[in-house]
């Protein structure tokens, strides 16, 4: 048994372990064995998830949900103070059920991940560098998980981004790469820009409320005083709270991919596949989600926003899935869908089941990164990414494949699996919801649930074209195809357990079990949140699960009969509907919409300040300058002709001094330094006698 | 532990070195190059001990030295520091130390080279210690011949251009100035003594202005001509054309200096002197300071993306984050951004001065700039690659390393007072993120130019230049308090005096 004090003072070894894993593994990439660097790698994430685990006990420990908070500060981050107020904040860790709940998350499928990449990434010359910047990316996760004031969270918030850039160009010599993880970078920064934006508004919003009683960002002293912003003048007609929940919202759909700012997931799957599996399924991107549900005391009295996190949420999904239909890249596939299951949490957190938005999260987790782990050991088998090359996998790669389809049939949204459980606990919150325009709920609920009919569908394709029917890469191929080595099947097999049961965790009402992680959630979230779980009507949950169950069915059903049963369907509906088709496949042509919107304009605005600067402001400074010469020019010729006859006699003079100081003036920079020098020596002496 | 005349000694420590260089015969280049390193490693020391022994509690000036200079003018060699002038010290003794190792291959004219650069170590210290307008004046212009040399003989193609540009910028500044400073001079009479002063610790008391200095039209053009003189040095859009040419075509280390220090000689001097002698206009045109910040900002960081030569593009991105210290010091209404705005003069002193590093170390190797004629080059220099992106993202204000904590503070900060202003300078580190990952991708990624497969990894002498800054801005980043506890204390008294 360990004591809640002794695990307040090791909160710090979370974040910390890893990032001693990044610096060991950065400084000595070149030195250590292969060896050594994977057992750093994955030992110092390891660890990270003991201490994760002992955190999480003490918590449930604890007799009195309400006092489950674990706060470590660590030091005097920054500090500014004035006359009539200060500002201040700690570097803080603070561990609670919802912290910790993320903890368990990031370490524990981190931890599988890096394992797997042991075996993903063998032979690669880069290792090193590989494991030092996953390793990196978890202290980031961490930090940000863990931050206990707003600006140490955006510290984690961009760090992030970073190890994210890094790892989807990890391959940097392929300028594509590159490029990917620089768009990632910069829509990210877009939507950080809304971020920092609604954190200043925030703080002096509630600063000006209190007038001076605010002195940081800290969440205890935010969720005290933010019933200020209530009071608070609105701007533009709209309140002060709306304004900052939608400003923060704005970074969540660059950190988490939704409209409008998804358009880097996709490309970021240039990254190495266990990197797609943490970064860009399980952890990273569902940074948005978290942060909603960490600031659910702001959420809780700007209405509006929710309802438009709502409604983004759900579009999302729903749109995401439609361009999931029709890839081929089986990474681009399992993107979108990655988008459209983080639309479905932000619909959950949209219509205020906040809990249940961080359920979804957590069997996302297992489910998705299952989704790309497999089709990474798909793709180690293959080495192509486009599934028209595959095909009859499942007699090569049998671990791969019944894993696989474990964590398929949980995402399709097959009960009793994991992805049932949270799906269907969203689509029920969604169906109860009361957002500020009536009926909303229904209708998203509606979109909600096309979307788990499209999903299953696309996962069925997915499945068809991978692991059903025959090979389609060509002999030669075939005869090298294999299954993985066991450091990469067993992490599939242990998310496979989790993608199944996982769903345990948050057992519906009408089970009459308690809905353990809701209940564990609770202290966090107050009474702002709901899961449905206080609705007892029985018999319409009981009717919209074979509802949504039907819906799934219907979409395997439909993606059997197309891609197994009738395979030359799908051409002859391509050919029907080409246009259609054309517009799905290019994802609805958003990023050359983007490109002539807002990037070309801006490399015009470059390009016009580049030239002003060079032509308008510096060529005005060489007229004036030139038209100074001509000026003194004519000066000099007025004097020549006119002044110069009447001082003859003083040039005579003059003319004569300058042959003799003209001796001085040798040309060479040594004099001339030695008369500066001299002169300075000079002035000194001058100083000291007067 | 610390002597007494500290300052007098660290301004002058160097001069002594140039005196000591000037009598080495010809054939010992190398010799020279080593007292001039010598000749900076006790100011470091100094700093050091300036470091721990500053009291942060403290106000007013601290470690002053007084006496009469020319006494016919009331002119005393006065100095002292406070909160303000101590990042600035040991930035200027950590800087001239790392560039002396910098220039460690300059090989024509190093006598001369050595000497002025140790002249120029003199000045910049005076200028941050001097606490009498005649003395910071006599070292401001001190400052300007050294720098002409130094770019004029040891710079580019285009030197001459380049050199006589930055002098005449600057002296028309120094001439706005010199009028400023004998109006105070003339204008305001000494209580105790009945004569004019130059003392600045005096000249700040408002009772003494006299009848003529009260007058509303003087005193704002008293404050343009120092705002206009500051403004070219900082510099600001418009008055920043100099800057880009002098750094193109300054040796490497010059570029480090003129970058790291030089320019944050404006922004000082703006505290320095145009804050406490003109209080109420410096309130006065604070919207107006904010709106040069912003331009500054967001135009410098256009013009830099619009650069093809590395240099070129890091001399705009100084100017943008300039800004950024115009906008955090344009603010009253807390210390928040005042505090973020000094923060972000030391810190831009050693990011860009790591960024005018690595362009030397590339150019020393490829003998070009050009941003397109390079590509993978993380291929073959990874470990010039890392200190480059190290280096990147701390200008690109990444959170966790220095830059962010300063640009965060003036951010948040400034927002009280400057909505819209505030907003649009966030902006910024959008299209600062843009240029220098567009260049990071341009030189060190995608496919290796096969003509730069060869070029030799960095070597240990540049790394040891690199390193100490690399660790300040790390550390900086995740814990800022020694530069912040320095400087609070003085800028809460600022800020109370400007808006008292």
């Amino acid at each position: 048994m360990v004591e809640p004090q002794t695990v307040k003072n090791i909160l710090w070894l979370i974040p910390c372990l890893p990032l001693a894993g990044a610096v060991i593994n950065g400084l000595l990439r070149r030195r250590l064995p292969a060896r050594l660097i994977h057992i750093v790698g994955c030992a110092s994430v390891f660890l990270a998830f003991l201490v994760s685990v002992s955190g999480f006990i003490t918590l449930v420990r604890i007799e009195e949900p309400h006092n489950r908070l674990l706060i470590q500060s660590l030091y005097q981050w920054l500090l500014t103070v004035w006359d009539q107020g200060r500002f201040s904040l700690d570097v803080a860790f603070r561990l609670d059920p919802l912290s910790a709940a993320l903890c368990l998350v990031v370490t524990g499928v981190g931890f599988l991940i890096h394992l797997y990449s042991v075996g993903y990434m063998a032979g690669d010359e880069s290792q090193g560098r590989y494991f030092a910047y996953l390793n990196l990316f978890t202290f980031s996760m961490l930090l940000l998980v863990l931050a206990d004031n707003l600006l140490l969270m955006f510290v984690g918030w961009e760090g992030v981004g970073l190890c994210s850039y890094l790892l989807i160009g990890f391959w940097f010599s392929d300028l594509e790469k590159a490029q990917a993880g620089m768009k990632a970078f910069i829509v990210n920064r877009v939507g950080d820009f809304g971020f920092f934006v609604g954190l200043m508004l925030l703080f002096w919003t509630l600063f000006e409320g209190s007038s001076g009683g605010i002195t940081g960002l800290g969440f205890d002293q935010l969720t005290e005083a933010i019933p200020l912003l209530g009071s608070a003048s609105p701007i533009l007609g709209v309140g002060v709270a709306t304004w900052i929940a939608l400003l923060f919202f704005v970074g969540a759909t660059g950190k988490s991919a939704q409209i409008p700012l998804y358009i880097w997931l996709p490309d970021a799957m240039a990254g190495p596949t266990p990197v797609s599996a943490f970064i860009h399924a399980a952890t990273m991107v569902t940074a948005g989600v978290y942060m909603i549900v960490r600031l659910n005391f702001l959420y809780a009295i700007a209405p509006v926003a929710m309802t438009v996190v709502a409604v983004v949420g759900a579009v999302t999904a729903f749109y995401a899935a439609t361009i999931a239909l029709t890839q081929n890249d089986i990474k681009r596939v399992l993107a979108y869908s990655t988008i459209s299951q983080l639309g479905y949490m932000f619909l959950a957190v949209g219509v205020a089941a906040f809990s249940t938005g961080i359920f979804h999260l957590v069997t996302h987790a297992f489910f998705k990164a299952l989704l790309f782990l497999g089709a990474g050991s798909v793709i180690h088998a293959v080495h192509s990414n486009d599934m028209q090359e595959m095909g009859g996998l499942k007699k090569y790669m049998p671990y791969t494949y019944l894993t696989f389809m474990t964590a398929y049939l949980a995402i399709s949204g097959i009960p009793p699996l994991s992805g049932f459980m949270s799906k269907d606990e969203i689509l029920w919150a969604t169906f109860n919801s009361h957002l500020s325009i009536p009926g909303l709920g229904k209708v998203l609920w509606a979109l909600g649930l096309l979307g788990a009919g499209f999903t299953a569908f696309y996962m069925t394709r997915l499945v068809a074209l991978t692991f059903m029917g025959n090979f389609q890469g060509g002999p030669e191929k075939e005869k090298h195809l294999h299954e993985s080595p066991l450091v990469m099947t067993i992490p599939l097999m242990i998310l496979a357990v989790l993608s199944a049961v996982g769903g345990a965790i948050g057992l519906p009402a009408v089970t009459h079990l308690p809905n353990l992680l809701h209940d564990f959630l609770s202290p966090v979230i107050g009474g702002h949140g709901s899961s449905g779980h206080e609705i007892h009507a029985y018999g319409l949950e009981v009717l919209l699960m074979v509802i949504s169950t039907g819906v799934a069915l219907t979409g395997i059903g439909l993606g059997y009969y197309f891609y197994l049963k009738r395979p030359e369907l799908p051409g002859q509906i391509k050919a029907r509907f080409a246009g259609m088709h054309r517009l799905l496949f290019n994802k609805y042509y958003v990023d050359e919409i983007y490109q002539a919107l807002f990037l070309r304009p801006v490399l015009k605005l470059v390009s016009l300040s580049g030239r002003f600067d060079l032509q308008g402001i510096d060529g005005a400074v060489n007229l004036s300058s030139r038209i100074t010469a001509k000026f003194s020019f004519l000066v000099g010729w007025e004097d020549l002709t006119i002044v110069d006859g009447a001082v003859n006699g003083l040039a005579d003079i003059f003319k004569r001094w300058g042959a003799w100081i003209r001796q001085v003036q040798t040309g060479r920079i040594q004099h001339y330094l030695y008369s500066v020098v001299l002169g300075i020596f000079g002035l000194c002496v001058f100083m000291l006698l007067f | 532990m610390v002597p007494e005349h500290i300052l007098s000694w660290m301004i002058f420590c160097p001069l002594i070195g140039a005196g000591l260089i000037l009598f080495v015969p010809k054939r010992y280049p190398t010799l020279m190059k080593v007292i001039a390193l010598l000749a900076t490693v006790p100011p470091l020391w100094w700093a050091a001990n300036l470091y721990v022994s500053f009291d942060r509690w403290d106000n007013g000036f601290q470690y002053v030295e007084k006496v009469p200079w020319i006494e016919a003018f009331n002119i005393h060699y006065f100095l002292g520091i406070d909160g303000i002038s101590i990042p600035m010290i040991l930035l200027t003794a950590l800087l001239t130390f790392i560039c002396v190792i910098a220039s460690w291959n300059i090989n024509e004219h190093v006598r001369g080279y050595f000497i002025l650069f140790l002249l120029l170590d003199t000045s910049m210290v005076g200028v941050f210690s001097a606490l009498d307008f005649f003395l910071f004046y006599v070292f401001w212009e001190l400052m300007l011949l050294p720098m002409y040399f130094l770019i004029g003989v040891w710079g580019g193609p285009k030197k001459e251009y380049a050199a006589i540009k930055f002098f005449l910028f600057t002296l028309v500044g120094s001439v706005f100035m010199l009028v400023v400073m004998l109006v105070f001079y003339f204008g305001s009479v000494e209580p105790a003594t009945g004569l004019h002063s130059f003392d600045l610790t005096i000249l700040a008391d408002q009772s003494v202005h006299q009848s003529f200095l009260r007058n509303h039209t003087i005193r704002w053009l008293c404050y343009l001509g120092l705002f206009i003189g500051f403004a070219i040095k900082i510099p600001l859009v418009p008055f920043h054309t100099w800057l880009p040419d002098a750094h193109v075509e300054a040796p490497t280390a010059i570029s480090v200096i003129l970058a790291g220090v030089l320019l944050k000689m404006g922004t000082y001097g703006l505290l320095r002197i145009s804050y406490p002698l003109l209080p109420d206009m410096a309130v006065a045109f604070a919207l107006y300071a904010a709106l040069f910040g912003l331009v500054s900002i967001i135009y410098g960081a256009l013009c830099a993306m619009a650069q093809q030569d590395m240099k070129k593009l890091i001399a705009y991105s100084s100017i943008s984050h300039m800004g950024f210290v115009m906008l955090g010091m344009s603010v009253f209404s807390n210390t928040t951004a005042i505090n973020g705005a000094v923060l972000q003069m030391f810190n831009h002193g050693t990011v860009t001065a790591m960024l005018f590093l690595l362009v030397g170390v590339i150019y020393d190797r490829a003998h070009h700039r050009d941003i397109d004629g390079f590509g993978g080059l993380a291929k073959t220099m990874p470990i010039y690659a890392g200190y480059t992106g190290l280096a990147f993202f701390a200008a690109l204000g990444l959170p966790g390393l220095s830059s962010f904590i300063s640009e965060a503070l003036v951010l948040v900060g400034s927002f009280q007072q400057y909505k819209i202003i505030t907003i649009t300078a966030t902006t910024g580190i959008i299209l600062t993120a843009g240029y220098f990952l567009w260049t990071m991708q341009r030189v060190f990624l995608g496919p290796l130019n096969k003509k730069y497969a060869e070029l030799p990894e960095i070597s240990l002498r540049e790394a040891f230049t690199l390193t100490p800054l690399a660790l300040i801005v790390i550390l900086l980043g995740f814990y800022p308090m020694p530069v912040l506890d320095l400087i609070g204390t003085t800028l809460k008294h600022t800020v109370a005096m400007v808006v008292g």
